[in-house]
């Protein structure tokens, strides 16, 4: 079996600007309403006032994710046409020719990795830039990432070199569908269902 | 801390590392640059010949050419004349000084603003008798619309002067050379003016002009202060509104070069700031929220627990200031006049500036003011750096000198790890322009006065208005051009009372406007004149700040011009020729031999610089920094301050400005107003301490730099807005005070103007204050509600005292439930 791919994000550098987002909208020419890769603001704390002065305890953190390509991809399993499934190398993709646009896969990701695209009537979603990683080249977010936050390659090498975290809020529980990502958590990280904060762009998402 | 060069790791270990690594050689003149500055690893033509994926006919080096500080080359794949997708820098590696220029999230959208459905096609007059900003328009030909433009400026010019006619801010191609929109001397329309006698020339800018104001007086010049990269020679670094990771987003520039410094040697950081910015998000091991235009007060603050407790380098301030204290003043100023009588209430107000003072203005406790002075007092080197936030207010000169201070208190200006307070500088390349002209006009006023010398023309006088080259205007502004810039509407304060200034056109008689987009500005043409893209054309591009690494780009022309569109530099042409100097302006050459004669004439200054040919087809071109050890600001003073004195008239850091003191007394102020030869504190108009007086509007209003624009830039961009949606910023506890919810539709208003958009509840924001992100598009709806959401529907024409500077961080608002 080929060697399972996966992502790596380093929450410490990102400052939420998605030219990672941007970048995968621009090469795969997505319209408005379908992203495939998007960033979560994730904010909490309080202001302790004294008079007139006040103390912030504030933190907030930025998390970028796509499709994680999960070891139980749980888009695959309830897709009624098989047009979800999973390559050698674990990445999951759609065939558009199958799929139907039923949307089952999208309201059983944990990730909303799958995104209906209305101009094709189809799920469409990440596939890690097949054609780039065909030539050698980084998936276009990756290459696009100005804080060099983002990198991708065999899930094992990933976890061998930055640990095995994935449970980080706002995102779920990764026993669910064991995603095939690695994340160095920002300072300020929340264990996954700590409920500390809230994702405040939930419109951008 | 500091930690050598040479134990700094190899960065991040990339997969494509060691193709970049097999591409370094390249041409001739490279193996030139090598030698000089050392190997730079994939920076030559071998990757410009990228294989595209996408069946692309070819791929094109272009740039985002936007006022963010930052500049990068791009990419751009092209089928069947249409660019299909943008790439980002494939050259250099992940190293300070070598890095990949990746372009930020804006540059990255680039193509739906190239293809935007607001871009202009075709020459429009504004149609016979309809109100001006109706946006009623005529098509006409080019040919019309030069001849009209061209017997308007010769009827001007006969009846008022060259003197009549203005060339507006505008920064929309500021990375541009032969299309450079700022400064106006060495804009195309410029040149074009300067062939008939000249233009009435401003002088700062919408981004500094207080700071530019100050700075003279305090170090005689801009003098910028130490790269961020610098920041790992310090043992403390202190960041005043300095917000690199949203204004200067490049992968190449400042956020690369904060977040790898921060990365490799973790300095402690400090960000002095009203926002949790992504700065502090991303930088900050401390957060200090204070009161927008505070910053003066918190410093003397700081100031007073350095001085109680003898903490401040009093060897340095008494080799290079003066005025810090009693025994260092200029001749004839009266006894108490000096910062430390300030500080220690011996002053003329005779109030000292203790902690718990400054705690009451700035809202930051006077524990946490102690604790501060302290650890800033005790480090040695600060690095400290103010970005343009504290200045962009009524008291902004102030809030800028006061920072300076800081930094001459702790001794640290003029040394590695160090700073001046001023803003980061960055090594670059030192390009030659022999494009830009002298203008025969030398009056000028200030960047934010062109309203009022519209509105009042001859009224306006030096020491009232801040007129520069004459006593008094002689004649007020009859036409407006307006080349690639928003100011002349969105961007400029109050913008409801800007437009109907704008709307009565027997003041300003012809505004030209010339973009490619229908931005709100166009929308107030006479004549507008559909501009190319940067991808349309040819330029040479000038580097943003990078830290380290200095770089120029060959911008090609991409893509044949849109529509009917035309570059700045055939329409100036035209026009020269109507006016019988096309030989002047153009010197018989193209646009092309322009962009030639500026490598050339960069050639003799750089001698390593590439050929035209070598750079068009490597793109970019990067040089690491001779030194490593950072760009020092003041190094030579600091090691020799008889032999290199700084330009003030005691060569020295002027902490009390013996000019300023002169000013307080002969200029013509506001009531209210105030000019000090100190950095003292001042409460303004509108200010942090009016706001908790003001019943009507108890909020004070910021307008932050935004992740979806570069000022106005990109704001009609559909991915982007999508991706950074307008939305106001407000505390929680001001939220809850309202019944205000996250993502509630909100309008905020004052006597100036209403806006509505969608409220952002977030403890990131000090209490009492609300951030609007400026350079929103206005768009007013039927009722005079501007649904765009743009802060100068809230800010005002109101300048600051010295540098008549825009003050649009000092508004005070309410807000309710729309």
């Amino acid at each position: 079996m080929a060697q399972q791919l996966g992502f790596h994000f380093d929450q410490t550098l990102c400052n939420g600007c998605k030219a990672c987002s941007v970048a995968c909208k621009d090469k795969n020419d997505l319209p408005v309403g379908v992203t495939w890769r998007r960033v979560a603001e994730y904010t909490g704390g309080t202001w302790q006032r004294d008079g007139d002065t006040f103390v912030p305890n504030v933190f907030s953190y930025y998390t970028s994710m796509a499709c994680n390509h999960c070891e139980n991809p749980i888009c695959v399993e309830v897709c009624p046409t098989t047009a979800m499934h999973v390559g050698e190398d674990g990445i999951v993709t759609v065939d558009e020719d199958r799929c139907v646009g039923c949307r089952y896969c999208e309201w059983a990701c944990p990730y909303s990795a799958p995104q209906f695209n209305p101009e094709t009537g189809h799920m469409s979603k990440c596939d890690m830039c097949a054609d780039y990683r065909a030539e050698g080249e980084d998936p276009a977010c990756v290459a696009a990432c100005p804080s060099r936050a983002l990198d991708w390659g065999p899930i094992d090498e990933l976890r061998a070199r930055h640990g095995d975290l994935a449970a980080v809020e706002p995102l779920p529980d990764p026993s669910i569908t064991r995603p095939r990502l690695v994340i160095t958590p920002h300072r300020d990280a929340q264990p996954t269902g700590a409920g500390a904060g809230a994702v405040v762009n939930p419109e951008e998402l | 801390m500091t930690t050598q060069a040479t134990e700094r790791p190899r960065g991040l270990e990339r997969r494509s590392f060691l193709k970049w690594s097999a591409a370094a050689g390249g041409t001739a003149a490279l193996a030139g640059a090598a030698t000089r500055f050392g190997v730079l690893p994939g920076v030559g033509p071998a990757n410009a010949a990228t294989a595209s994926t996408s069946g692309a006919d070819k791929v094109v080096w272009s740039s985002c050419n936007v006022n963010c500080g930052s500049r990068c080359p791009l990419r751009m794949e092209v089928s069947d004349g249409r660019i299909v997708r943008v790439l980002p820098d494939n050259t250099g590696d992940d190293e300070l000084g070598t890095q990949q220029i990746r372009a930020c999230v804006r540059g990255r959208s680039i193509r739906h603003r190239i293809y935007n459905p607001d871009r202009l096609k075709t020459p429009l007059r504004r149609a016979p008798g309809t109100r001006r900003g109706a946006g009623e328009w005529e098509e006409i030909t080019w040919e019309e619309a030069y001849d009209e433009i061209a017997s308007t400026i010769r009827r001007l010019i006969k009846d008022y002067g060259n003197e009549s006619i203005y060339l507006n801010y505008g920064t929309g191609t500021l990375g541009g050379t032969i299309t450079r929109s700022w400064p106006p001397i060495e804009t195309p329309v410029a040149r074009l003016m300067n062939c008939v006698g000249g233009y009435l020339n401003h002088y700062g800018d919408y981004s500094s002009a207080q700071i530019a104001g100050a700075v003279g007086y305090h170090y005689g010049g801009w003098i910028g202060s130490n790269s961020l990269d610098d920041a790992k020679n310090a043992q403390l670094q202190v960041l005043f509104g300095n917000n690199t990771l949203e204004t200067r987003m490049s992968g190449g520039g400042e956020t690369f070069v904060t977040q790898q410094t921060k990365k490799l040697h973790n300095v402690r950081t400090i960000v002095v700031d009203p926002r949790y910015s992504d700065t502090a998000l991303g930088l900050a091991d401390e957060w200090v929220a204070l009161r927008p235009g505070t910053d003066a007060a918190l410093v003397a603050g700081l100031a007073h627990v350095m001085v109680s407790e003898d903490l401040q380098d009093q060897k340095f301030l008494d080799t290079y200031c003066v005025g810090f204290d009693e025994d260092h003043m200029p001749d004839g100023v009266p006894a108490g006049s000096s910062y430390r009588s300030y500080i220690l209430g011996e002053g003329p107000d005779g109030t000292a500036k203790t902690p718990e003072w400054a705690a009451r203005i700035t809202g930051v406790p006077a524990s946490t003011i102690v604790r501060l002075g302290r650890e800033i007092g005790r480090a040695r080197p600060v690095h400290i750096t103010q970005g343009w936030g504290p200045q962009r207010h009524a008291n902004g000169e102030n809030q800028a000198r006061a920072i300076f201070t800081l930094a001459a208190l702790t001794g640290s200006v003029g040394v590695p790890g160090g700073g001046t307070g001023e803003r980061e500088g960055a090594f670059s390349l030192p390009m030659a322009n022999p494009f830009a002209t002298e203008n025969p006009v030398t009056t000028a006023i200030s960047v934010f006065g062109w309203t009022d010398a519209i509105e009042r023309g001859p009224e306006l006088t030096a020491l009232a208005d801040g007129v520069r080259g004459k006593d008094r205007l002689d004649v007020p502004i009859k036409m407006v051009w307006q080349y690639a810039g928003n100011a002349l509407t969105n961007q400029h304060g109050d913008i409801n009372r800007t437009v109907k200034l704008l709307e009565d056109d027997t003041k300003c008689e012809l505004i030209v406007v010339i973009d490619n987009q229908m931005t709100v500005s166009a929308r107030y043409a006479d004549i507008l004149l559909p501009d190319v893209s940067n991808a349309e054309q040819l330029d040479i591009i000038q580097q943003g700040s990078a830290g380290n690494l200095g770089y120029t780009i060959v911008a090609d022309k991409v893509i044949e011009p849109l529509y009917d569109c035309r570059t700045v530099y055939e329409m100036m042409t035209e026009i020269a020729r109507r006016l019988g100097v096309e030989k002047e302006f153009t010197e018989g050459r193209t646009q092309e031999d322009w962009v030639r004669a500026v490598v050339d004439a960069s050639r003799e200054t750089i001698p390593d610089l590439p050929s035209f040919e070598e750079l068009r087809e490597m793109g970019v071109w990067k040089v690491r920094a001779p030194t490593d050890s950072g760009n020092v600001a003041l190094a030579d003073f600091r090691a020799d301050p008889k032999a290199n004195p700084l330009a003030t008239p005691s060569g020295k850091i002027e902490i009390f400005s013996k000019q300023l003191w002169e000013l307080s007394r002969t200029w013509e102020l506001p009531e209210g107003d105030r000019i000090t030869a100190l950095p003292e504190h001042l409460d303004t108009w509108e200010g942090a301490v009016e706001a908790r007086s003001n019943r009507k509007y108890p909020l004070q209003v910021i307008g932050h730099h935004f992740k979806q624009r570069t000022h106005s830039s990109y704001g009609n961009v559909d991915w982007m807005k999508e991706a950074h949606p307008q939305v106001v910023w407000i505390n929680p506890g001001d939220a809850a005070a309202r019944g205000i919810e996250n993502d509630d539709v909100v309008q905020v208003f004052n006597d100036r103007g209403r806006i509505q958009l969608p409220a952002r509840v977030t403890a990131r924001i000090a209490p009492g204050v609300l951030s609007v992100p400026q350079g929103a598009w206005y768009t007013p709806d039927g009722k005079g509600v501007d649904v765009g959401g743009s802060v100068n529907s809230l800010t005002s024409w109101h300048p600051s005292p010295i540098a008549k500077g825009n003050a649009q961080h000092t508004t005070l608002a309410q807000v309710e439930k729309a």
